[in-house]
């Protein structure tokens, strides 16, 4: 072994304490950034996963109808007017089979689909439920929205004459698989339909509005012909969406919406929790930095005759220095082990306790190897970067004064 | 007979800044031969640690020339110094000065594995051998605090000699010990010096073993005096 690693070893062999101390600080400051990064990313991976069970990645809506300015202002002057913004019209689609398809082609979409969607009221024995109809065609939709995770009678299945309802509106109505439901539109139009399925889409509003319907029913119900009333679209990166969002409007010259602008609030929710949690991060990082330092300092205090002595045998300042340096990195790596071992082990510890009724977590901790080998990679340069200042002390002691003094 | 070292008008102060500067060393000329065995001696405080920290390029002169197996050494960067420290010189220090957290055979190891920065073959067979020639081959695993003060002492000559050097610089290397003992120290560094011809530079107040030298000097009032022994 060389002189610079048999010495570091042992003179962290010889300060056992300390080297244990500072060991457990930089396990303890791993593990608490380890546990942070896993939970966090489990959770947020869980929010975003729920909240877009139900929704599309991109949706692409007509535009909306603004009104146009009367007067033109003239070349450098101005005109004062008030431009009141317009009712809208339920606008739709048309010319959609190839829009759709133009917008499937495009690098980083995964899929599509089309939805002609609209008010209208589910009755039953005299009980009539406000509902939304959402006309699909079910492998299409299913691509985007999947459905048999949250199928809890029937099939899967919307052949013409059916209709799959959420599990509130079957209960107020008392449906099940089989049985006959009315549906009607703003526009008076009326169908019978036949219950195929009932679902749960974890959301006690849409469990209680939502009514899937095979594309061409709702669209004669609402009064639509051909058209329909929005576009969705699944991401191959959910995060890539915003992206896509412009190229989409620019190719089909429709309104687009990222799952990002419908779910705002939760967008800013996410970001403010990865920026604390991040902040944690920082902070236990320089807490685990200034930590290593000091025991070094102490160490290279404690060592100055040693040292002296090893430069008077004709050490070069820089063998001195690599010793102190390597005694950094050995203590962030080691540390970095142990502490992404802790770490795992309390945030799979803490999925096991946080468990929903049916005894199954209540969101999934996320432990990758990147995390693993990002930590380590980090701790170890952090332990070298805090090993600097002591290290350049150490290599720039007098020989004779540290012998003299030591 | 080939020089070893050569020192001409050597000055060293401490001071400057808030304190007043005081000049130890005003003019030191010395020369050391091949094969020399020199007693160095003087009052305390005279300056004996200095000029041989000078000489073992532990601190640079402030003025004067240093030259070291023919190269110029006075204005050498930490590096060079430390290289040319490393290759030809050898230090006894009062103290023992071994590493407690390494046996008696790494100590006497030491130089060449720091100066080296690995082990060469034939550095742990060269150190055994050395610790036989004085007599602590089955001591060689064990940390200096297990050895007594004549054994550390000669565990620390040895450790100064593993490296080859031409030249030892001992800083009263006996001064720590009983009268028995630094004399058989004393007779051990006499006969290494005739055995493999390196040069000794020893600092002692003791008469009795600097008698015993071929070559004395005296260090006095920041020179170099021939000793009355001699000239008388
Ligand atoms: N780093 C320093 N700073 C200030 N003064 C110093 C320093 N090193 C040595 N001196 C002074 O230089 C003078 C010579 O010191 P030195 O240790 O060389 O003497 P010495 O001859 O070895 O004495 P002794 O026989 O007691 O060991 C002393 O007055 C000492 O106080
Ligand atoms: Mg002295």
């Amino acid at each position: 072994m060389s002189f610079v690693v048999t010495v570091a070893f042992r003179l962290m062999r010889e300060g056992r304490f300390q080297t244990a101390l500072i060991l457990a600080g930089v396990t303890i400051g791993v593990a608490v950034v380890v546990y942070i990064t896993a939970v966090v990313a489990g959770l947020q991976a869980n929010i975003i996963d729920k909240t877009l069970s139900t929704q599309a990645h991109l949706v692409l809506k007509p535009r909306e109808d603004e009104n146009r300015r009367l007067i033109a202002p003239p070349a450098g002057g101005a005109v004062r007017a008030e431009v009141e913004k317009r009712t809208q019209r339920e606008n739709t689609i048309d010319d959609w089979q190839q829009r759709l398809d133009a917008v499937r082609a495009l690098p980083g979409i995964a899929s599509g689909a089309a939805i002609a969607s609209g008010p209208g009221f589910a009755t039953r024995g005299g009980i009539n439920k406000s509902v939304s109809l959402i006309g699909v065609e079910l492998d299409d939709y299913a691509r985007i929205v999947p459905l048999a995770p949250k199928l809890k009678a029937g099939a899967i299945a919307l052949p013409t004459g059916t209709v799959m309802i959420g599990s509130e509106l079957a209960r107020e109505l008392g449906l099940a698989p089989g049985s006959r439901l009315r549906l009607l539109s703003a526009t008076g139009a009326a169908q019978t339909f036949t219950v195929g399925a009932v679902l749960d889409f974890g959301l006690r509003d849409l469990n209680r509005r939502w009514t899937l319907l095979p594309l061409r029913a709702a669209q004669s119900l609402l009064g639509y012909r051909l058209e329909v009333t929005e576009l969705y679209f699944r991401a191959d990166n959910l995060f890539e969406a915003d992206a896509l969002k412009a190229r989409a409007r620019a190719l089909t010259g429709l309104d687009a919406d990222s799952w990002q602008d419908n779910n705002a609030q939760l967008v800013v929710a996410l970001r403010s929790q990865s920026a604390s949690s991040m902040m944690i991060r920082v902070f236990v990082t320089f807490a685990v930095a200034l930590g290593i330092a000091s025991v070094l300092v102490v160490s290279v205090v404690q060592k100055q005759r040693e040292i002296g002595i090893l430069r008077a045998m004709g050490a070069p300042a820089s063998r001195i220095r690599a010793i102190f340096l390597l005694q950094g990195a050995l203590v962030g790596g080691v540390g970095s082990l142990l502490g992404t071992a802790l770490g795992a082990a309390m945030a799979v510890g803490l999925s096991r306790i946080a468990i929903t009724p049916d005894g199954s977590p209540l969101f999934p901790v996320v432990i990758t190897p990147g995390l693993f080998y990002v930590t380590a990679g980090v701790a170890s340069a952090v332990g070298v970067l805090s090993a600097f200042a002591p290290a350049w002390r150490a290599a720039r002691l007098d020989p004779v004064e540290a012998i003299r003094h030591g | 007979m080939a020089e070893v070292i050569r020192l001409e008008g050597v000055r060293k102060g401490y001071g400057g800044g808030e304190a007043p500067w005081v000049e130890v060393l005003h003019g030191v000329d010395l020369v050391l031969h091949e094969g020399e065995f020199v007693s160095l001696a003087g009052p305390s405080g005279s300056g004996k640690s200095t000029l041989l920290n000078i000489m073992g390029l532990l601190e640079p002169p402030n003025d004067g020339a240093l030259t070291i197996a023919g190269e110029r050494a006075e204005a050498l960067d930490d590096d060079a110094r430390t290289r040319l420290r490393n290759r030809y010189l050898g230090f006894v220090f009062q103290f023992h000065h071994l590493l407690p957290a390494f046996s008696a055979l790494e100590n006497v190891l030491m130089p060449v594995f720091a100066g080296t920065g690995r082990l060469p073959a034939g550095a742990r067979e060269h150190a055994l051998a050395l610790l036989e020639r004085v007599g602590l081959a089955e001591h060689a695993g064990k940390r200096p605090v297990q050895l007594s003060g004549g054994q550390q002492q000669r565990v620390a000559i040895v450790r100064a000699l593993a490296n080859r050097p031409r030249l030892v610089l001992a800083d009263e290397p006996t001064g720590n010990l009983d009268t028995q003992t630094a004399a058989e120290v004393f007779a051990l560094m006499h006969d290494i010096n005739r055995e493999q011809g390196v040069t000794f530079l020893v600092v002692t107040h003791d008469e009795r073993l600097a008698q015993d030298c071929p070559r004395r000097v005296n260090l006095v009032d920041g020179r170099i005096a021939p000793s009355p022994a001699l000239v008388g």
